[in-house]
């Protein structure tokens, strides 16, 4: 079967009151934890949204695991765990009851696997949701969709308003549950630290548009920091950056072409790794981004 | 066989991994036949990437030192370890060539060079 893409957005444009989509195409692959970053405002939820028909495209194709949500909707949710910030669940509602009321909406609920999620995230069952921290809210919306053996997991800045150690646990179990291979998980987060440790693919979007979409291997082979003394940049040497911040004491710079700066620059420029917030950074507002 | 990485190497993890393997094979700690943890299963131990993983089992697979049957996993290639310390050596060989045009070149004498040898081999 090879490289199958779970997701795919065709030549997608949807028009909001704050900005635009403009002809987006997206793949993502099955079986990978794919990245989501950008900017607040950069379209993130939107693209996601659209990839949940809780927008519809104003042009172009969404298809998710190879179908379209006009013919298929049903078949296409019941295959997705989707968690979001935003509380989706009827606030005076407890677990218990939620369990009893979403269970018969997904074919393949799985009782057994509900508590001992809500177990292991330390959960109450009998407490309203109203009362839960906006992380247990999280945690609550994650046992969920893990519990109806959702194929595709789509979350929303899942990590937001977790502490330091449950986000690691929340990171264990997404990787748990890659280990078969049948699962695909796309998630857009801030804490970009979350993303260099499970992210396979990174995808990036600024005002609407994906900048792009690679490898995590690729990024740091290709990107790099670059720091050294102003005279090394000139027309020609300006064009290996993508952005280049100047100071008194100096240039720091991100290229995505780290082989040719080290063979013009050599010894003569520091080179550091790139993370991906510094890419991040660099990309926004960049000199030459899309070249 | 266990796998340690570091994540403030410079070396990327997947050439990490596929080093420490390589490691195993020549040093006999794997042998034909044995079984590697899943691509999938390695990540999670590792707390990686699966990408990372998959590269450099593709990297082992490519240079020979491993196969992969689908569905079954990934298990140590028949090694042939004469030809792999053939490959060393003529490695070796071109290394020492370049220390030794070197040393030519700042005029380091042949005792001194065999000196500095012998110190960085105890190491």
């Amino acid at each position: 079967m090879g490289m199958e893409n779970v997701i795919e957005l065709r030549g997608v444009s949807k028009a909001l009151k704050a900005f635009t989509i403009d002809n987006m195409n997206l793949q993502i692959k099955q079986g990978y934890v794919t990245g989501f970053i950008g900017a607040n405002g950069a379209g993130k939820s939107t693209t996601m949204k659209l990839i949940m028909n809780l927008l519809q495209p104003d042009k172009g194709k969404v298809s998710v695991f190879g179908l379209d949500y006009a013919n298929h909707e049903k078949t296409i949710k019941d295959r997705i765990g989707f968690v979001y910030d935003s509380n989706i669940f009827y606030e005076s509602l407890n677990l218990k009851d939620i369990s009893r009321i979403v269970a018969p909406a997904y074919k393949h609920w799985d009782d057994k696997q509900f508590k001992f999620y809500v177990k292991q995230f330390e959960l109450p069952l009998n407490k309203a949701i109203k009362k839960f921290s906006k992380g247990m809210q999280m945690k609550a919306s994650i046992a969920i969709a893990l519990s109806h053996d959702a194929e595709l997991i789509i979350m929303d800045e899942p990590t937001a308003g977790l502490d330091p150690t449950s986000r690691r646990e929340l990171l264990d179990i997404f990787q748990e549950v890659m280990v078969d291979g049948k699962r695909t998980i796309l998630f857009s987060t801030h804490i970009t630290s979350d993303l260099e440790r499970i992210a396979d693919y990174i995808v990036l979007i600024d005002e609407g548009q994906i900048l792009f979409d690679k490898p995590v291997y690729e990024l740091q082979e290709q990107y790099a920091i670059v720091k050294g003394s102003t005279e090394l940049l000139d027309a020609d040497t300006e064009a290996y950056f993508i952005k280049i911040e100047r100071s008194p004491n100096g240039f720091q710079a991100l290229t995505k072409d780290v082989a040719k700066v080290k063979e013009v620059f050599g010894e003569h420029a520091v080179i550091e790794e790139a993370s991906l917030e510094e890419i991040m950074f660099y990309m926004k507002g960049a000199d030459h981004p899309y070249d | 066989m266990q796998i340690i990485i570091s994540n403030s190497s410079k070396e990327p993890i997947y050439e990490q991994i596929l080093k420490q393997i390589q490691t195993a094979i020549l040093s006999g700690e794997l042998a034909e036949g044995d079984a590697l943890p899943s691509i999938r299963q390695l990540a999670k131990d590792l707390k990686i990437s699966v990408i990372t993983t998959k590269r450099a089992y593709e990297e082992l697979e490519k240079a020979g030192f491993i196969y992969s049957i689908v569905g079954k996993g990934s298990f140590i290639a028949e090694q042939n370890l004469d030809v792999i310390r053939e490959k060393k050596l003529k490695v070796i060989e071109e290394q020492l060539s370049a220390v030794i045009s070197n040393s030519k070149e700042i005029g380091l004498p042949y005792e001194e060079l065999q000196e500095l040898l012998k110190l960085l081999y105890e190491e």
